[in-house]
């Protein structure tokens, strides 16, 4: 009996993946799930945050979906190795701030060195040519092969038809025939393909699941560059720039100010790291300090913080400052008006 | 029986299951595991990875604010 082959799949908790790991496992391959956090993954961390969505399903898809397919998922924290990514993207940026070639690159280079570490054969990917606008294709899909270094160990089960065979299937331990040609923007291959496998729950399809792809976001986080003057950041910085309304009155500073409870919350572990202000005469949200700022900073926030509480119409409210060596003062200031707040103040 | 704490306070998912998961792997089968979250999400998370993965789930419990998760480490 011929030994078993053991590939593993990145798998992002999307259908395509779901369905090339399948296909695969349905060969007799023994497969296992590789799942990559880049920090950058929508998944979860609103729901988490809101309070509006606390209710809503947390589930994690990737999880999920090798549940299903009843594989072995190993998760990857790359967040520090993805610094390098965003910050300098050799095939440069998507509509937003997302480097979708180099990340894939990137993605299947890391599993390459897995399969190698672990002793596994060869790598899948839900790929599709023609899927998406910049990393899935015709000529997208050799660079991914050849840059990560997977090189023909890199099969893409969905589109391998189209594309010259690889190593697995050169030596058969995959056969090609079973494999699939499909191409372009239409879903309705995948979900005839996933009918007939039995999946009729997934997560809809792929897109939105990386916050580098959402303009909000990427506006938040040039301005982050911008006013640090340099393209770092650090795993609090991209989780603050998911919450909060953010306000920039100075080039030194900018205010994080929460919509909601479950903001106000989150951002309360921030607090120590964080000059802050509270609302103490009404009821009112909880604002971060990002930056250096003088006492006349601190009066001009209060009255800015003042306009999104309970007290926006009183003539007076009371806060308190602190600031980070945790000396807490009273400031009592009249808010804002909404013709005093700048539209370009809003992040 | 050993038991092993893991600090999860302030991390969101997926971030409590890596470091669980990263634990795990150096630890003998039989050691308890117990991450303390903040974050709702790994009372769903932590077991699907445990099940996922053959480790045994022994108890999630909410605490004053914070959710705990309890997994022993079984050997492959």
């Amino acid at each position: 009996m011929s030994e078993q082959r053991k590939a593993v799949a990145l798998i992002s908790g999307g259908l395509d993946s779901l369905l090339a790991a399948r296909v695969i496992q349905d060969q007799g391959v023994h497969v296992e799930g590789i799942n990559f956090f880049t920090g950058f993954c929508v998944e979860g961390h609103t729901h988490a945050i809101r309070k509006r969505d606390q209710n809503k399903q947390k589930r994690n898809n990737a999880l999920w979906v090798a549940e299903q397919l009843g594989i072995k998922l190993h998760i990857e924290d790359i967040v520090d190795e993805y610094k390098q990514v965003l910050t300098n993207p050799k095939h440069g940026y998507g509509a937003n701030l997302n480097p979708c070639l180099d990340c894939k690159v990137f993605m299947v280079r890391k599993a390459h060195e897995w399969i190698e570490r672990k002793g596994f054969d060869f790598i899948i990917t839900g790929e599709v040519i023609g899927q998406r606008p910049m990393s899935q294709r015709k000529e997208t899909m050799p660079i991914v092969a050849d840059e990560s270094g997977a090189s023909d160990l890199l099969l893409r089960p969905l589109c391998a038809k189209n594309l010259p065979e690889t190593l697995p299937e050169r030596e058969g331990w995959v056969d090609r025939q079973q494999l699939f040609d499909f191409s372009g923007r239409s879903r309705k291959p995948q979900m005839a393909l996933a009918a007939s496998l039995g999946f009729e729950d997934y997560a809809q399809p792929a897109g939105g699941c990386c916050f580098l792809t959402d303009e909000q976001y990427a506006v938040k986080l040039k301005d982050l560059w911008q006013a640090r003057g340099s393209r770092d950041y650090e795993m609090d910085d991209i989780m603050l720039l998911k919450v909060g309304r953010h306000l920039r009155p100075s080039k030194a500073y900018k205010v994080i100010i929460a919509r909601e409870e479950g903001e106000a919350n989150f951002l309360q572990g921030y607090r120590k790291g964080f000059p802050h202000i509270k609302t103490v005469s009404h009821g009112g949200p909880l604002a971060l300090i990002d930056g250096e700022v003088t006492d006349q900073d601190v009066q001009l926030i209060g009255r800015l913080v003042a306009r999104y509480s309970q007290g926006r119409n009183a003539d007076e409210v009371v806060l308190t400052y602190t600031d980070l060596a945790g000396e807490t003062r009273e400031l009592r200031v009249d808010p804002m008006k909404p013709h005093e707040i700048p539209k370009d103040w809003l992040i | 029986m050993k038991r092993h704490q893991i600090d999860c306070r302030r991390l969101l998912c997926p971030m409590p299951v890596i470091k669980v998961q990263n634990a795990i792997e150096d630890l003998p089968a039989g050691t308890l595991v117990e991450a303390i979250c903040t974050d709702p999400g790994a009372l769903n998370d932590i077991p699907a990875w445990s099940r996922i993965n053959g480790h045994r789930l022994v108890e999630t419990r909410t605490d004053d604010g914070e959710y705990i998760v309890v997994v022993e480490v079984v050997d492959e």
